[in-house]
C-alpha cells in the first residue's frame, strides 16, 4: 500500500509572491460581494448557489501551473506538460473537498436557525474538514 | 450600501486569503487541492448575512448551496479529466468550464426547487 505523508511546508508561504496573494484576496471578494448582490436581487435560494461558485478556482490553479513551470524551467523538465500536471492534481484534490463543502452547507442548513453564528459555522467547517479528508484518505487506499 | 460592499470584499478576500495560504504550505499536492473548495466565501457570506438578515433567511442559502457543491464537484472533476488527459491551456480550461458549475447548479435548482 502506498503511503502518503501530508507535510506542513512554511517555506512555500515565503516563496509566493505578494501579488499572488493579492489576486486570490481581489478574486474572493469580488466573489463574495457578487455572492450578496445576486442574493439581494434574486433570493436567497439563487444566492445560495453562488456560495460554492468556484470563481477563484481558475486564477488559483493558473498560480499552480505556473508555480510548476518555473520550477521545472530550473530543471530542465518539460515545463508546460507538469504545470497542466500540477493544475490537474489540485483540481482532482478540489472535487473531493467538495464533498466536504455540500457536508459543510448542510450543517449550516439545519444548524443555523437553532444555534448562535460562530457554534453553527465552527460546526460546518469541522464538517468540512472531516469529510474531505476522509475522501482525500479513502481516495489514497483505493488507488 | 458601499460600506457594506466594501465591507463583504475586505471580509471575503481576508477569508479567502487565509485558506489559500494554508493550503499553498501543504504537501502533496492533492491534499493541497482540497482547500480550492475550502469554504471561504461562505464562512464570509453567510456570517454577514446572519447579522443583516437573520438566521432563518441564511439557513435557506446554505440549503441551496448544496446544490453549488454538488456543481463545484462536476465542475472540478471535468477541469481534473481535462488537464490531465488533453493538452488543454490551464486558465482556458478552468474559466470556460465555469459555464458547466453554471449549467448544473442552475439545472439542479430548476429540477430539485424551482
Amino acid at each position: 500500500m502506498r503511503v502518503m505523508i501530508v507535510k506542513l511546508n512554511v517555506e512555500s508561504i515565503r516563496e509566493t509572491k505578494w501579488s499572488e496573494y493579492a489576486t486570490r484576496f481581489v478574486f474572493g471578494g469580488i466573489v463574495t460581494v457578487l455572492a450578496g448582490l445576486i442574493a439581494d436581487r434574486f433570493g436567497p435560494v439563487v444566492g445560495g448557489l453562488f456560495l460554492a461558485f468556484p470563481a477563484i478556482f481558475p486564477a488559483g490553479a493558473s498560480l499552480i501551473a505556473e508555480h510548476e513551470t518555473d520550477k521545472k524551467e530550473k530543471t530542465g523538465a518539460n515545463r508546460t506538460r507538469r504545470g497542466r500536471h500540477a493544475a490537474g492534481v489540485d483540481a482532482g484534490g478540489a472535487a473531493m473537498g467538495c464533498v466536504g463543502l455540500m457536508a459543510f452547507a448542510a450543517v449550516a442548513w439545519r444548524v443555523l436557525p437553532r444555534f448562535a453564528l460562530w457554534e453553527t459555522l465552527a460546526l460546518a467547517t469541522v464538517a468540512w474538514t472531516v469529510l474531505a479528508i476522509m475522501v482525500w484518505f479513502i481516495r489514497q487506499r483505493v488507488l | 450600501m458601499i460600506n457594506e460592499l466594501l465591507l463583504r470584499f475586505v471580509i471575503g478576500g481576508a477569508v479567502v486569503s487565509v485558506f489559500a495560504i494554508l493550503g499553498s504550505a501543504l504537501k502533496p499536492k492533492s491534499f493541497a487541492g482540497l482547500f480550492g473548495a475550502a469554504p471561504s466565501v461562505a464562512l464570509a457570506t453567510l456570517t454577514l448575512t446572519v447579522m443583516k438578515k437573520g438566521a432563518p433567511y441564511a439557513a435557506i442559502e446554505a440549503r441551496s448551496m448544496i446544490l453549488g457543491a454538488v456543481a463545484f464537484f462536476l465542475y472540478a472533476s471535468l477541469v481534473c479529466y481535462l488537464l490531465m488527459r488533453r493538452k488543454l491551456p490551464v486558465l482556458a480550461t478552468t474559466a470556460v468550464s465555469l459555464i458547466v458549475w453554471i449549467g448544473c447548479a442552475l439545472g439542479l435548482w430548476v429540477i430539485l426547487v424551482g
